[in-house]
């Protein structure tokens, strides 16, 4: 059975910004799915639409098997959510944000105690329990957004781009964390990201979205798979003309997928090894100079190349200049 | 109902229990009316040589002013917090959980009524020290406290539903600084109402803070008139309803818009 189903979700901000444009995907029970995308791609309007803060201009969503407009109140009774800012009050204690939120959510008193009891141990918050959270290290305030998330035992948790703004460690640690959720709890994750690295140690499937379309879902592996051959990357010593390059490699058999950004050549190979050299000697005899190549088995940043046209870290800068001022959609 | 009550003294509960943290804020606030009451009264004293002005003592007649203004001024600042929460993601967290909507507002509005009733227990002790006196006994001093609340309630929802739509701090500040002292003046705070001008004695008619402030005095300097005390009682509960209906349709307005 699926925890969430979405089938062609749509919301537009007025005047001009079409945050979803037909989003479709379901997540089986038990699973972690990530959405995948640069920031503003409409991955944040999804969970607010799955999460019955928003309410899409069309489409339906069923989470943990009610529809999130009318059924709005059950679905906000199976669904623990961590959004992107975290809304732990920083005025209250550890404590006392989870009593808050166990009382909201109709818990009686003594099992409330005892579970809060077991979050803040689960999540290292013990000795910080009767501290204000303003004091909390942004770690600390992560794990205590998340265990408010969990403390009416949900059965599908949101994390909107939970690792955020962590340092490395904190964010293995949170990995760590999400791995033993979904395997010790059975809890179906939606998780929204926009590290690559992040949706393939985490999601068994997951969705690559894109200006509020999804482009393509399956597991990081199937996704990876389909891109069939090596990945080979130039640096080149000067930015190329455009298209001069991608025409240089026309000829040189077994290529395919070219795409030149700036001084980055990529470009898609059947055998890494017996394609190089035809590769280097083409560059060579247009004069174009290389700095580096590199060979690499495909990633999922080939696989977002490959269906939207864009390296991810071009569509990521790229979104963030559109929305600087804006708040995230 | 019962639902959005017990939501309500939940939020109220996180909400007492930031202020109780705060020591600036409980100092602050504490202080204020103290130094408005000792303030103004110095500051008039003269005011009842003023021929036709019918109270012996300004302190006896300026305290039910300052209880109601301290609480309008108090009340008013209530949207604040609501941004505060909107910026912070509170708002939107608690909108994903099952907590009843009218409870975002409410909590907020008990936790003023709260403040409010602690405030005037203190000026009322205050006042008694520096020797005031209430001829209208407990009852009188009870009316004056429902008035406060009742006025605090309405002016806290209003706030907090400005502050949904506004959501910029800034503007909220200039808006409510832009009303709170003319709707002061223009009341009997401070000045018995034959004594002020004709269309001042006008536009009071239509001030809920000077209704608030004219049953009050009513009730603590004379004790009787339960018709005219009962009437503007009224009004308050009818400005409450329409303030708390624009609240709720401003927690509507702001979730739309998410």
């Amino acid at each position: 059975m699926n925890a969430i189903e979405a089938d062609g979700l749509t919301k537009r901000y007025p005047p001009d910004v079409q945050a979803l444009d037909g989003v479709s995907f379901s997540v089986p029970e038990g699973t972690v799915f990530g959405l995948l995308g640069p920031n503003g791609a409409g991955k944040s309007t999804t969970v607010k639409v799955l999460t019955t803060l928003s309410t899409p201009d069309s489409g339906t969503a069923r989470v943990a098997g009610f529809d999130v407009t009318r059924e709005a109140a059950k679905v906000r009774r199976a669904i623990g959510v961590v959004a992107q800012n975290p809304g732990v009050d920083g005025e209250l204690t550890g404590r006392e944000n989870l009593i808050l939120q166990g009382r909201i959510h109709g818990m009686p008193a003594p099992e409330l105690r005892r579970r809060v009891d077991q979050l803040l141990e689960q999540f290292g918050l013990a000795e910080a329990a009767d501290r204000v959270a303003r004091g909390y290290s942004g770690g600390m305030k992560r794990r205590l957004d998340i265990a408010v998330a969990l403390v009416h035992r949900p059965k599908v948790l949101f994390l909107d781009e939970p690792t955020t703004g962590l340092d490395p460690e904190v964010r293995a640690a949170m990995w760590e964390e999400i791995r033993r959720l979904a395997a010790e709890e059975g809890l179906t994750i939606l998780l929204t990201t926009h590290y690559l690295e992040e949706a393939d140690e985490l999601a068994s499937q997951l969705a690559i979205v894109d200006r509020g379309r999804i482009v393509v879902q399956g597991s990081p592996e199937a996704l990876k798979g389909e891109l069939q051959g090596d990945a080979v990357h130039v640096e080149l010593a000067e930015p190329a003309q455009n298209g001069t390059a991608t025409g240089l490699l026309d000829g040189v058999p077994d290529v395919r997928d070219v795409l030149v950004e700036g001084t980055v050549l990529r470009a898609r190979v059947g055998n890494g090894a017996t394609a190089l050299p035809s590769v280097m000697a083409a560059l060579e005899a247009a004069s174009v100079s290389v700095a580096s190549v590199t060979v690499s088995r495909p990633s999922l940043d080939d696989v977002y190349l490959r269906y939207t046209g864009r390296a991810f870290a071009e569509a990521d800068a790229e979104a963030s200049r559109d929305s600087s001022g804006e708040e995230d959609r | 109902m019962a639902l959005a009550l017990r939501h309500g003294t939940y939020m109220m509960w996180r909400e007492l229990l930031a202020l109780w943290r705060q020591p600036w804020w409980i100092a602050v606030t504490l202080m204020q009316p103290i130094i408005w009451l000792l303030l103004f009264g110095e500051l008039f004293q003269s005011v009842v040589e003023i021929p036709g002005f019918e109270t012996s003592s300004y302190v006896d007649f300026l305290v039910p002013g300052v209880i109601i203004m301290t609480a309008f001024f108090g009340a008013s600042w209530g949207g604040m917090g609501m941004i505060e929460d909107l910026n912070r993601g509170v708002t939107d967290r608690l909108l994903v959980s099952p907590l009843a909507r009218a409870a975002l507002v409410a909590g907020k509005v008990m936790q003023s009524a709260v403040v409010i009733l602690v405030q005037s227990l203190i000026m009322i002790a205050l006042a008694l020290i520096i020797g005031a006196s209430f001829p209208g006994g407990v009852d009188g001093v009870l009316v004056m406290l429902v008035m406060a609340v009742l006025l605090g309630c309405s002016v806290g929802a209003l706030s907090n539903g400005l502050a949904l739509y506004i959501r910029k701090e800034e503007s909220l500040i200039a808006l409510l600084s832009a009303v709170q002292l003319p709707l002061t003046f223009i009341s009997t705070a401070f000045m018995q109402k034959d004594l002020i001008p004709g269309w001042m004695q006008t536009a009071a008619d239509f001030n809920p803070l000077n209704w608030a402030i004219e049953a009050s005095r009513t009730a603590v300097l004379e004790g009787g008139d339960w018709g005219f005390i009962a009437a503007r009682a009224g009004l308050l509960v009818v400005v409450l309803l329409l303030c708390g209906w624009f609240a709720l349709r401003a927690v509507g307005a702001y979730q739309r818009s998410v």
